[in-house]
């Protein structure tokens, strides 16, 4: 079977080089599926899973703020965060939900920056959702 | 010349002094050997992200980004990384004095510069001149993150943007090898010096080609401070620990000399009791 090369790479090191089958990731504008052979392509990413596709097995990336770049031969996802399912430290997750919950709680009382509280709520799920996936 | 006892005290107290300063060269050593990783670990994302900036920026040619684009300068951005803590040599006065001459230079009052400073040195330095510090960070660990510095890299970027600046430099310590750094002077927006060296690539854009630039250009112009930070993080325990290893052996230096100067001290104290003992015997004789 064809594969492509992926690489995701965070501004603290690579997170993740391999060949896969298939790459499926949520962009802004939609699901996206890349299968080797694709067109260049620029993306910018939801904060979500990528899904990569090797040997019949599902290999799932938590990725917060990220970009995705297609040429026909490799895959590199940059993103300003990326954890592998089983890297993902779930108390810390758990932790920055409640924080974030809490924080959106108490929003009127307070003035916090609501968009900052949601983005880290959303995050952390994200993490989550990751991490009972693995 | 000095008391057998002071010069005893003088040993004692310079050799604690040397203790110390061996210990904060051992610990500086650990900091910059990981310092240097992690620079080297932010080196393929940075590589990756300039080539896809570059390649997007130029190949899409008509695309005119307002970070991209020379405006009147009216007031100048400077960022200035330094570090926390002293004792690291001539590292943050190097930066500091550069900085300070670009803006004595180029600006005849307060009102036509901002100052983002980055470590507590910098900062209380252009604070204490009145300078105009906009935005400060303290505390910053050895080990940065990324989300650790993401609130004023995303200020400063934003800055930018609306227009509370028209030109962004930045000063830094760069890293070269353990006993040399070089401050650094570098132009971060707009981003007009962007090249690359890899063949151009005709991406399809998904949604277009100004939305990939909106989010692409400010988190390239964030990770180039990044990149700064973590550079200077580098230099600032190499420097501190080429200080400390001077200090240490300056420290056993002086040991030396007093020890010397002790032993003298010691026998001809000596001698002048021998002496005396001689001379009191022959008085009596």
């Amino acid at each position: 079977m064809k594969t492509i090369k992926v690489s995701v790479v965070t501004p603290d090191g690579p997170v993740y080089d391999d060949e896969v089958e298939m790459v499926s990731t949520k962009a802004k504008s939609g699901e996206l599926g890349i299968l080797p052979g694709h067109i260049p392509l620029v993306a910018p990413l939801e904060i979500g899973a990528v899904r990569l596709k090797k040997d019949g097995k599902n290999e799932i990336i938590a990725v917060s703020g990220g970009f995705l770049e297609v040429r026909p031969e490799q895959v590199t996802i940059l993103a300003q965060a990326a954890e592998k399912s089983e890297d993902i430290d779930i108390e810390r997750a758990m932790r920055a939900k409640e924080r974030a919950e809490q924080r959106l709680r108490d929003q009127k009382a307070e003035h916090y920056d609501f968009r900052r509280a949601e983005s880290a709520l959303r995050r952390a799920i994200n993490r989550l959702s990751v991490a009972e996936r693995r | 010349m000095a008391s057998l006892r002071d010069i005893k005290n003088r040993i004692t107290s310079t050799k604690k002094t040397s203790q110390i300063t061996k210990a904060m060269e051992m610990t500086s050593a650990a900091k910059w050997n990981r310092g240097v990783l992690n620079a080297k670990a932010f080196v393929p994302y940075m590589e990756k992200i300039q080539e896809v900036t570059a390649s997007i920026a130029i190949g899409a040619g008509g695309v005119n980004h307002p970070m991209l684009k020379h405006r009147p300068i009216k007031k100048t951005g400077y960022v200035v990384i330094t570090s926390d803590r002293g004792l690291a040599g001539a590292f943050n006065s190097n930066v500091i004095r550069r900085v300070h001459q670009a803006i004595q230079k180029n600006h005849k009052s307060n009102d036509e510069f901002a100052i983002i400073a980055i470590g507590r040195v910098g900062r209380d330095f252009f604070v204490k001149r009145g300078y105009n510090v906009v935005l400060d960070i303290v505390g910053v660990s050895d080990q940065p993150n990324f989300q650790d510095i993401k609130d004023i890299t995303s200020a400063t970027v934003g800055m930018f943007s609306d227009e509370t600046f028209d030109e962004l430099y930045i000063y830094y310590s760069h890293y070269i090898s353990a006993i040399s750094q070089a401050v650094t002077e570098k132009k971060l927006l707009p981003l007009t010096e962007l090249s690359t060296s890899h063949k151009l690539m005709s991406y399809e854009f998904e949604p277009s080609a100004e939305e990939i630039l909106d989010v692409l250009l400010p988190q390239y112009a964030e990770s180039l401070i990044y990149g700064a930070l973590l550079d200077s993080k580098a230099s600032e325990h190499a420097a501190r620990m080429t200080a400390m290893r001077n200090a240490t052996d300056n420290a056993h230096e002086l040991i030396r000399n007093y020890t010397l100067s002790y032993n003298r001290a010691r026998q001809a104290a000596i001698t002048q009791e021998i002496t005396e003992i001689v001379g009191g015997a022959a008085a009596l004789e």
